[in-house]
């Protein structure tokens, strides 16, 4: 189909009921609402699904929980605060073992925080951030196309790998407008998944749950939950370099800040420094195997990140001490300029004696 | 040749219950799985167990039944429904459950009229963790956590939940009910096929809350503790039928 312009958040939704969403639940917080009144829209009276306006972010994602113990695509959505509720029900589905969609368009914290564009919350989707061992996939867009794109992968990646899958976006990604191509149809039948909770009909009674009082059982379950995460490791690893074999300083940014950090890349490009871009777009699993590729033609990792230094501790636990790792971040919301970076490239650049 | 007046409901799982000798749940658990049989929906059925004694439901009853995190049963129970309307759903919680950590989840499943059903156990205290003061703990009652006696001006009032959701205006069919005589335990059953029925017919939230001994924690034999929910809990929980917007009889 043709391109059409978008809101980020819109798109994402759009792209959801493509990939057979079924469900949404979600709660109102800015700066994704468009989301959740894309949904309202568009999925409300679509023969077949829900959409509810849950009391709270915690109820959204026990509904979350529950339509996909019913076997259906379901989804939520929020922003950073919203998205600290929810963790109790993600540590309960990655438990579980239950697909969902979980989209964070991020915002300034902690606490209440701001409404501005932030990344500081990567340590939450990717360290787990529920209570519990356990990781979810987390995808990082930087583009409205990619927002459509992310979220019909996230669907199909929670699905095969039985685990909630995070889009982690910004409030900027959201609100800002793109052109956008959805590449699939609202499919004429939804998906429902063959482990479905639908009553005990021809079949016998099933139980889905991770309560026991036997140690070694809940034990076993760690154990296959991360033997899962090993292979997702191998085959889900997904990054993109930007003009980085002859690079001497690799810049890693990711979601927006890659692509700000970008368009500085390319001014520092046309200046004759030797600059490249790493920007890992599975957050988890990270990409360390293509920091350690890249740490054998360069030693200078350049992070720049909205946050105080998160990703920064996955670049340097890459190189295992294997490179020097600078940062450049703007916490809180301030979204920095490509020219204020491109100042920062500069000076790191001559400071390090690059050529 | 006498003739068989009872047997062993079919949907019970043969399995030792590990509740307490004059607990409740396994009465409400009986009472389930003989309704799944009577009423034909052992095959739709979709339970949601609690946090809590009664975690192991899914143990004895057989049908579909998934955990839920503590209080978020009314939330799951939306999200199955929503997911596939043909299932009869239903949670089974307990005081603290609904009536503390879950409340806002009750409320608002019950405002919206979702097709769901409660189970609301009622035993006036948290049984699992060790006997901690519930919403409906009474006043004067000691507990571990009012070892003086549930005080109103320090720890408030017992919580009259049922009432409260009677309040919403999608909920169609609450009663209250106990499960300490025969005569009791029969208008129980009563009171569940109605509310299942209240779900199936499409009508909007029920609710079935049961006053339910617990003889461990009020440290009473079970004669004991059948007696106090005649003499104490139902003071000041009555029994009977709190809301029933379609039907203008009483249960009984």
């Amino acid at each position: 189909m043709a391109k059409v312009l978008m809101n980020g958040n819109s798109a994402i939704g759009e792209a959801a009921i493509r990939a057979g969403c079924q469900c949404y639940f979600g709660y109102p917080i800015t700066p994704q609402n468009e989301l959740t009144e894309y949904m309202a829209a568009n999925l409300s009276r679509r023969q077949g699904c829900s959409f509810v306006q849950a009391e709270s972010e915690v109820s959204a994602i026990n509904m979350v929980y529950g339509a996909s113990v019913a076997g259906v695509r379901t989804m939520t959505s929020s922003s950073s605060p919203g998205i600290s509720l929810k963790q109790e029900g993600i540590s309960y589905l990655s438990a579980c073992e239950l697909p969902a969609v979980i989209v964070n368009m991020s915002r300034g914290g902690p606490g209440l925080g701001s409404i501005s564009a932030a990344q500081s919350d990567y340590f939450q989707a990717t360290r787990g951030g529920g209570h519990g061992d356990y990781r979810n996939i987390v995808l990082a867009p930087s583009s409205v196309q990619e927002l459509a794109d992310f979220t019909h992968s996230a669907f199909s990646l929670a699905e095969e790998y039985h685990m909630p899958v995070i889009v982690l976006g910004d409030g900027m990604l959201g609100q800002m407008v793109e052109p956008v191509e959805f590449k699939h149809e609202v499919p004429n039948e939804l998906p429902v998944r063959e482990d479905a909770l639908r009553g005990a009909n021809s079949r016998a009674s099933r139980i889905v749950k991770t309560f026991t009082s036997k140690p070694v059982e809940l034990e076993e379950i760690n154990w296959s939950l991360f033997r899962r995460y090993q292979l997702i490791k191998k085959k889900e690893t997904v990054c993109e370099t930007f003009m980085v074999d002859d690079a001497q300083l690799i810049v890693a940014a990711f979601g927006i800040a890659a692509r700000i950090a970008k368009g500085a890349i390319k001014t520092a490009r046309s200046n004759g420094l030797k600059v490249g871009l790493l920007r890992p777009i599975s957050l988890w699993p990270f990409p360390s195997q293509v920091v350690q590729e890249l740490a054998k033609k360069t030693k200078q990792f350049l992070v720049f990140e909205m946050n105080m230094g998160q990703m920064m501790e996955d670049v340097q636990l890459a190189l295992e001490g294997n490179g020097q790792v600078s940062f450049y971040g703007r916490p809180g919301g301030v979204i920095p300029t490509p020219s204020e970076f491109l100042r920062v490239i500069t000076r790191y650049y001559y400071q390090k004696g690059l050529k | 040749m006498m003739e068989k007046a009872y047997t062993r409901p079919r949907f019970l799982k043969r399995k030792t219950f590990h509740y307490c000798p004059g607990c409740g749940h396994s009465i409400v658990h009986r009472l389930l799985c003989e309704l799944f049989d009577e009423m034909n929906i052992q095959d739709k059925a979709i339970g949601i167990p609690p946090p809590g004694c009664s975690v192991f439901a899914y143990d004895y009853l057989d049908v579909d039944m998934v955990e839920s995190a503590h209080g978020r049963g009314a939330a799951v129970a939306t999200g199955i429904k929503r997911a596939y309307p043909q299932a009869v759903v239903f949670t089974y919680q307990g005081d603290g459950d609904l009536a503390a950590i879950g409340t806002a989840e009750t409320i608002h499943a019950a405002n919206r009229g979702e097709r769901i059903t409660a189970i609301f156990i009622n035993n006036a205290v948290y049984g699992m963790t060790g006997g901690q003061m519930a919403p409906t703990t009474l006043l004067t009652q000691k507990t571990t956590t009012t070892p003086y006696g549930r005080d109103d001006r320090i720890e408030g009032h017992p919580i009259r939940m049922s009432e409260i959701v009677a309040l919403t205006r999608g909920s169609v069919y609450i009663e209250r009910t106990a499960v300490n005589s025969p005569v009791n335990i029969r208008k129980t059953k009563k009171a569940i096929r109605r509310a299942f029925e209240t779900q199936i017919e499409d009508l909007g939230f029920s609710l079935v809350e049961i006053l339910s001994p617990c003889p461990t924690n009020w440290k009473m034999n079970p004669m004991e503790s059948w007696q106090w929910v005649d003499s104490v809990m139902i003071q000041e929980f009555p029994l009977g039928v709190i809301k029933d917007t379609v039907r203008t009889t009483d249960a009984d």
